[in-house]
C-alpha cells in the first residue's frame, strides 16, 4: 500500500470509477445480454477472488470451491422463494447464506487439515461431486432442492420497495434490470477487493502465505497452522456463499448443473491463468475467461461463413475447442499466469531449478 | 447371499477397469508428480478409435472378432500416440514451472480432447459393436458374462505386465529411479525425458485396452465418457496411495466394489431415505473417511512434500 491520496492515484481512482459506471451503457450498446454476461464476469471475480484465498494465499489446491457457491445459491433460493413460500429479506439471507458455506468451509477443511496438495485437491473435488449428488437427489423422500429440475420463481435482491428487476428510473437515467445489478455487483466487488487487498497484508494474510511457502517453518514460528488454514477455507467459502446468493437471485434460477465440477476448474483456471495470489492478475483472469468463450461463441459461425461459405464445424464444441487450446497456450507462455505478482515472477527463476521434482 | 456376490463380481469388473486407468494417473502421477486430467479423455479416444476401426472392417467383410482386434490394436497405438504427444507438446515445455502450470494446461487439453473427439465423432451416443459372444455363466446363484471375464482376466494379464516392465527391465528400473530423484537419475545416465514419455505411452496404452472394454462392456461409447471414469480412477489411485502400482490396482478394485455393494444396498442401509442414484458419492465418501486416517493413501508412503 502507498499513499492513497497522492494526486496521481487519485486521478487514476477517479477515471477507473468514471470508466466502471459508464461500462454498464457502453456494453448495453450492445445488447442487454451483454450486460449480463459483464455481470456475470464481476461474479466470476467474486469467486476467484475468494479462492484465491484459499489457493493464492494459503496454497491449499480446492477443486470443490463451486460446492460453495453452490451453498449460497440454494439457500437464497429456498429462503426467497415461492418452494417453500419464504421470502426472506436480503439483509437477513445474504448474512445466512455466507454462514452456512462458511460452516461447510470448516466442515470440508477439518478432515483435510493433515492432508498434502494432491490429496487434498482430490478430497475437496469429491465434496464438491457430493455436494451436487445431493443437490440432485434431494428430491425424495422430502422435497428439499426439487432435484434435477431445480429451483424457479426466485425473489430478485429488493431493498424495501427497490426490486434490482424491470427497469427504473434513477437521476434520469434508465436503468435495466442487469444495470441495476451491474452497480449491486461492484459495489460488492470492490468491498471484496478491498478487504482481499487488505487481508493479503495481514497478519493473517501473512500466516497464509508462510504456510503456503512451508508448513512446517510456519508452524516452527509459531503460527497455529491448524486454525489458520480453516480459516481459509471458512473466508474463502462465505465470498463462495455470498457470489451465490447473489447469482440465485439475479437468475431467478437455480439447478444442480449450475454447480458442476466443471465449474470449480473454471475458477480454478481464472486464478491461475491471471497469476495466482495476485489480486489484479485474478480479477483479469476471471473477466478474460468470462468474456473469452461468450465472445468466441459470437464470432465462431461468422468466421466460419467468411472462410468456408459454410458452418463446418460445430460452433459450440469450436469455440471450447479454442478455449481449450487458449488455456494450454497461456500456459504454455505464461507459466506464472498473465499478471503475476513481482515476487512471484521473480521467484520462478530459481524455481526452475528446483521444480523438476 | 446372492446379491452380495453378485454385486462383488459386477464391482470386481468395474473395479479392473478402474485399476487400469488409475495405473497411467499414478505412473505419471508417481513420476512427475503430475495429475494428468486428461487421462480419461485417452479412455475415450481409444473407445471411439476401436468403434470406427472395428465398424469399418467389419463393414469391409472381415468377420467381428479379427475387426474387433484390429480395433483393439488401432486404438491402442493411436493412443500410445496421443499419450506421447499430449506429454511433448503440453507437459514437456512446462517442467519446472509452478506446480499448478500443467494442471490447468491438463485441463485445457482435457476440453480440448472432448471437443476434437465431438467434432470428429459426433455428439450422439455410439453402440459398440458385440466384440464376444454373449455367453452366460451361472455359478453359487450369480450371473456373469464373458464379457466381464475376459475384462478380469485382460486386465489383470495388464497389470501383470506392467508389474514385469517396472520391476523386471532396465525401463522399469529407469522409471523408478526417475520417479525417486530426477536429478540424480538423469546424473546416472538415465534420459528422464524419454522415460516420462514412456510412462506417458504405456499408460495411454493400458487406457485404451481400459477404453475397450468400458465400451464393449456397457456397448455404448460417447465424448464425455471419459471424464467421470477418469475421475474415478483418479480417486482409486489416491485412494491406494497416488504413485504407488499395487495402490492403484487395489484402489481400483476396491472403489469397484465398494461401488456396487453400495449401489445394492443403500436402500436397505437408510431405511430406503437414500436411493442407488447416490451411487456416486461413495467413492469420495470412501476416499475422505480413508484419508482422513491414513493421509497418504492405503499403500503411500508418508511423503514430505509441500502443497
Amino acid at each position: 500500500m502507498k499513499n492513497w491520496l497522492n494526486p496521481r492515484s487519485t486521478v487514476g481512482i477517479a477515471l477507473i470509477a468514471v470508466a466502471l459506471i459508464a461500462l454498464p451503457f457502453v456494453v448495453g450498446a450492445a445488447g442487454q445480454a451483454w450486460v449480463r454476461i459483464l455481470n456475470f464476469a464481476i461474479l466470476y471475480v467474486f469467486l476467484a477472488l475468494g479462492l484465491n484465498i484459499v489457493v493464492g494465499f494459503a496454497g491449499l489446491l480446492d477443486l470443490g470451491y463451486i460446492a460453495f457457491y453452490a451453498v449460497g445459491a440454494y439457500t437464497w433460493a429456498l429462503l426467497a422463494s415461492p418452494h417453500f413460500g419464504l421470502h426472506f429479506p436480503v439483509w437477513a439471507i445474504l448474512p445466512i447464506g455466507a454462514v452456512l458455506a462458511c460452516f461447510f468451509g470448516v466442515l470440508l477443511g477439518s478432515p483435510t487439515l493433515k492432508l498434502r496438495g494432491d490429496y487434498l485437491a482430490i478430497v475437496t473435488l469429491g465434496f464438491g461431486e457430493i455436494v451436487r449428488i445431493f443437490m440432485n437427489n434431494l428430491n425424495s423422500p422430502v422435497n428439499i432442492t426439487n432435484g434435477p429440475q431445480g429451483i424457479t420463481l426466485i425473489d430478485p435482491v429488493r431493498f424495501g420497495d427497490f426490486s434490482f428487476t424491470g427497469t427504473s428510473q434513477i437521476l434520469g437515467l434508465t436503468l435495466g434490470g442487469p444495470q441495476k445489478y451491474y452497480f449491486l455487483l461492484v459495489a460488492l466487488a470492490i468491498l471484496v477487493i478491498v478487504i482481499n487487498v487488505r487481508l493479503q497484508h495481514s497478519r493473517i494474510g501473512r500466516a497464509w502465505q508462510a504456510i503456503r511457502e512451508d508448513e512446517i517453518a510456519a508452524k516452527a514460528v509459531g503460527i497455529n497452522t491448524r486454525n489458520v488454514k480453516l480459516l481459509a477455507f471458512a473466508m474463502g467459502a462465505s465470498f463462495g456463499g455470498i457470489a451465490g446468493g447473489i447469482f440465485a437471485a439475479m437468475q431467478g434460477f437455480v439447478s444442480p448443473e449450475s454447480f458442476s465440477l466443471i465449474e470449480s476448474i473454471m475458477v480454478l483456471a481464472m486464478v491461475v491463468l491471471g497469476g495466482m495470489g495476485h489480486i489484479p492478475g485474478v480479477i483479469l483472469g476471471a473477466v478474460l475467461l468470462t468474456f473469452l468463450p461468450e465472445a468466441l461463441r459470437y464470432a465462431v459461425t461468422p468466421v466460419q461463413m467468411a472462410l468456408f461459405g459454410k458452418i463446418l464445424i460445430d460452433p459450440e464444441s469450436l469455440r471450447m475447442l479454442i478455449f481449450g487450446l487458449a488455456l494450454v497456450l497461456v500456459m504454455r507462455f505464461k507459466p506464472a499466469g498473465l499478471w503475476p505478482s513481482p515476487e512471484r515472477s521473480r521467484e520462478l527463476g530459481d524455481k526452475v531449478a528446483e521444480g523438476a521434482k | 447371499m446372492d446379491i452380495f456376490l453378485q454385486q462383488i463380481i459386477n464391482g470386481l469388473v468395474q473395479g479392473s477397469i478402474y485399476a487400469l486407468v488409475a495405473l497411467g494417473y499414478t505412473m505419471v502421477y508417481g513420476i512427475m508428480g503430475l495429475i494428468n486430467f486428461a487421462h480419461g479423455e485417452v479412455v475415450m479416444i481409444g473407445a471411439l478409435v476401436s468403434i470406427t476401426v472395428t465398424g469399418t472392417l467389419a463393414a469391409a467383410g472381415m468377420p467381428l472378432g479379427l475387426a474387433g482386434l484390429c480395433g483393439l490394436v488401432a486404438a491402442i497405438l493411436s493412443c500410445m500416440a496421443l499419450g506421447w504427444s499430449l506429454e511433448r507438446i503440453a507437459y514437456r515445455p512446462l517442467r519446472g514451472s509452478p506446480r499448478l502450470t500443467p494442471l490447468i494446461t491438463a485441463i485445457g487439453m482435457s476440453i480440448v480432447l472432448q471437443n476434437l473427439a465431438m467434432i470428429v465423432w459426433g455428439r450422439n451416443y455410439m453402440t459398440f459393436p458385440p466384440l464376444l459372444p454373449k455367453i452366460n455363466f451361472e455359478f453359487a446363484g450369480t450371473h456373469f458374462t464373458l464379457v466381464q471375464v475376459v475384462i478380469v482376466l485382460l486386465s489383470a494379464a495388464m497389470m501383470a505386465g506392467l508389474v514385469f516392465l517396472v520391476y523386471r527391465t532396465k525401463l522399469g528400473m529407469a522409471m523408478r529411479a526417475t520417479a525417486q530423484n530426477p536429478a540424480v537419475a538423469s546424473l546416472m545416465g538415465v534420459n528422464t525425458n524419454r522415460v516420462i514419455a514412456a510412462a506417458f505411452v504405456v499408460g495411454s496404452a493400458l487406457a485404451a485396452v481400459a477404453g475397450v472394454m468400458v465400451g464393449s462392456y456397457y456397448e455404448i461409447a460417447h465424448y464425455q465418457m471419459g471424464f467421470m471414469l477418469g475421475l474415478k480412477a483418479f480417486t482409486a489411485a489416491v485412494l491406494g496411495g497416488i504413485g504407488n502400482l499395487a495402490g492403484a490396482m487395489a484402489g481400483g478394485v476396491l472403489l469397484g466394489i465398494i461401488e456396487a455393494l453400495g449401489a445394492g444396498y443403500i436402500g436397505d442401509l437408510t431405511g430406503g431415505f437414500l436411493g442407488s442414484h447416490y451411487q456416486d458419492i461413495f467413492a469420495f465418501v470412501v476416499l475422505i473417511i480413508v484419508l482422513m486416517f491414513k493421509p497418504s493413501g492405503l499403500f503411500g508412503e508418508k511423503t514430505g512434500d509441500r502443497a
